[in-house]
């Protein structure tokens, strides 16, 4: 019998993974919010920002902060380079092909990395320390803390962005009608790159964020990108809200199917949930009934 | 002070425009009448770059803006209202008017132009200040038409194109909408181009209109010859062809 402080502590580290999954899934729906496309380039930005970070770190011997924010800066300039080259020049192609462009592009990025950086994993330190906080029986790292806590700080910035912007506002627009959008006045794929630009960085700062927990590698990418997505799908394609709250549900999930059952199964778990929600509510969690994006 | 000049516009192989030529005066009301399919729609849309034309030029006080995307068209002063009122459904009422002034509210100082128009918005929509803080989504027919015309005028457009206002609306309703575009033009010098099925209604109040059929324009005039016209009145105006040629 597993004691409910053991619980406790699943649940804590379930969170902390459930951000992660979370932000990443914030990623793919500003993406399909201004596009429509599913962009599975967006675990690779996760990869970029982790690898970047170490990367830099070790060239340029600065404080990890500034390391962190050149890192995020440097991804994000990638996903511009990603929207402008990749998406941008498509005219009404089709969402398969688009959707097939994004793969490709990931393979590629991923290539590279393997390329530049070797297969090896690299560590990176914790923003502040390893030394485990006790707390009500569980313990828990500081980098959890940071994860928790950048996490709600995410949250509370998009919520300003898209609703008290006028950019955010625009682009909210874009993801409801982008005929009238564009009729409005707003250019629409000034949005579109936006949100490449937004989803970069925010995929850059996850894949930062975890790389002290998980270690990092040029091939992180796939793994966090399918959970971010499966998080996204949870909790309603095209609801940023709902992908964190999807990321969520999923990391505690995970953990807890791991602690419970056998950590073999983490990421079967991911996927079987996906599966359900997609049998049983395909609009996700907070999403709407049907097909209608919002 | 603004001259479509022998435009086609194509939608692939379906040749939707042919040669259409036209010309709007300042604060004119002009109406395109036609039926389904005639291109009203598409011309509408031509002008506002969502479909550009393949050939043919369109003259702005003589600038070219065939090429150009439509945020541009609307920033240099050419507003839609395009049809089915296409507002953002899940966005607030107020929301949708503030999107309406994207192009000076993220500008600095824009705040107060914004709350000029609202002012002026309200005023000629009453009931947008009532509904202000609803989702746009669950807004009547009638008020979402008012609030996809508020949306247009918050640009502060000089030439407002609007496509079938009246549809899908009850009569009273489409008496108003056509009474306030009357008084944009006659009070407030807007040029309006008006597209509509309900040709009696739109020549009531137009200075001159065009006929189109099958993408060309077939017929074009004062409103007034238009109404009086046997062959419009017979295929748009809904007379009997009894009362008009068996008299």
């Amino acid at each position: 019998m597993e004691s409910s402080a053991q619980i406790f502590q699943y649940i804590l580290s379930g969170l902390a993974n459930g951000s992660i999954y979370g932000i990443i899934g914030f990623g793919f729906a500003i993406i399909f919010n201004a596009t429509g496309i599913i962009n599975f380039a967006q675990g690779e930005f996760v990869m970029l920002g982790g690898m970047v970070t170490v990367f830099l770190l070790s060239l340029l011997q600065w404080p990890l902060v500034y390391c962190i924010l050149l890192a995020i800066l440097l991804t994000l300039i990638v996903g511009i380079i990603f929207e402008r080259l990749a998406v941008n020049p498509l005219k009404d192609a089709s969402p398969i092909t688009i959707v097939i462009i994004t793969i490709g592009a990931s393979i590629f990025i991923r290539g590279i990395a393997m390329l530049v950086w070797g297969k090896d994993t690299y560590p990176l330190p914790s923003f502040s320390g390893d030394t485990a906080i006790n707390l009500g029986g569980a313990t828990i790292m500081p980098q959890h803390l940071w994860i928790l806590g950048l996490t709600c700080i995410i949250i509370i910035l998009n919520r300003l962005f898209f609703y008290h912007t006028i950019y955010g506002k625009a682009m909210r627009a874009c993801s409801v009608n982008p005929k009238a959008a564009g009729l409005a006045g707003i250019n629409v794929r000034a949005m579109v790159l936006i949100s490449f630009a937004i989803s970069s960085a925010l995929g850059a700062l996850a894949g930062i964020i975890i790389a002290p927990l998980t270690l990092t590698s040029y091939d992180v990418g796939i793994m966090l990108g399918l959970k971010g997505f499966c998080a996204a799908i949870i909790g309603g394609m095209g609801s940023g809200m709902g992908a964190v709250l999807g990321g969520f549900v999923l990391g505690i999930l995970e953990s807890l199917g791991a602690g419970l059952i056998s950590a073999g199964y983490k990421d079967a778990i991911a996927f079987i949930v996906l599966l359900a929600i997609l049998f049983f509510r395909p609009g996700g969690l907070l999403g709407r009934s049907g097909i209608e994006r919002v | 002070m603004l001259t479509v000049k022998n435009v086609n516009t194509f939608y692939g192989q379906l040749h939707a425009l042919k040669n259409v030529s036209l010309h709007l005066k300042k604060g004119e009301i002009v109406t395109l009448i036609g039926a389904n399919g005639a291109g009203k729609s598409t011309l509408i849309n031509t002008i506002s770059g969502l479909t550009p034309p393949r050939t043919g030029s369109i003259l702005l006080d003589g600038f070219a803006i065939e090429k150009l995307p439509p945020h541009r068209i609307v920033e240099l002063g050419i507003s839609q209202v395009p049809e089915g009122r296409q507002i953002f459904n899940t966005l607030s009422v107020k929301e949708n008017l503030e999107l309406g002034a994207f192009l000076y509210l993220r500008k600095k100082g824009g705040r107060r132009l914004y709350e000029e128009m609202v002012e002026k918005i309200f005023h000629l929509f009453p009931v947008l200040r009532e509904r202000c803080h609803q989702p746009a989504g669950t807004l009547s027919g009638g008020e979402q038409q008012m609030l996809a015309i508020g949306r247009a005028l918050m640009a502060r457009p000089q030439i407002l194109l609007l496509d079938e206002p009246s549809m899908g609306l009850a009569p009273l309703i489409v008496k108003e909408i056509f009474s306030v575009i009357h008084a944009l033009a006659r009070q407030g010098g807007t040029t309006i181009l008006l597209v509509e099925q309900n040709a009696k209604a739109a020549l009531r109040i137009a200075d001159r209109g065009y006929v189109l059929e099958t993408g060309k324009v077939i017929m074009e005039g004062e409103a007034l010859e238009l109404m009086e016209n046997k062959e419009v009145k017979r295929a748009y105006l809904g007379r009997d062809r009894k009362d008009i040629w068996e008299r």
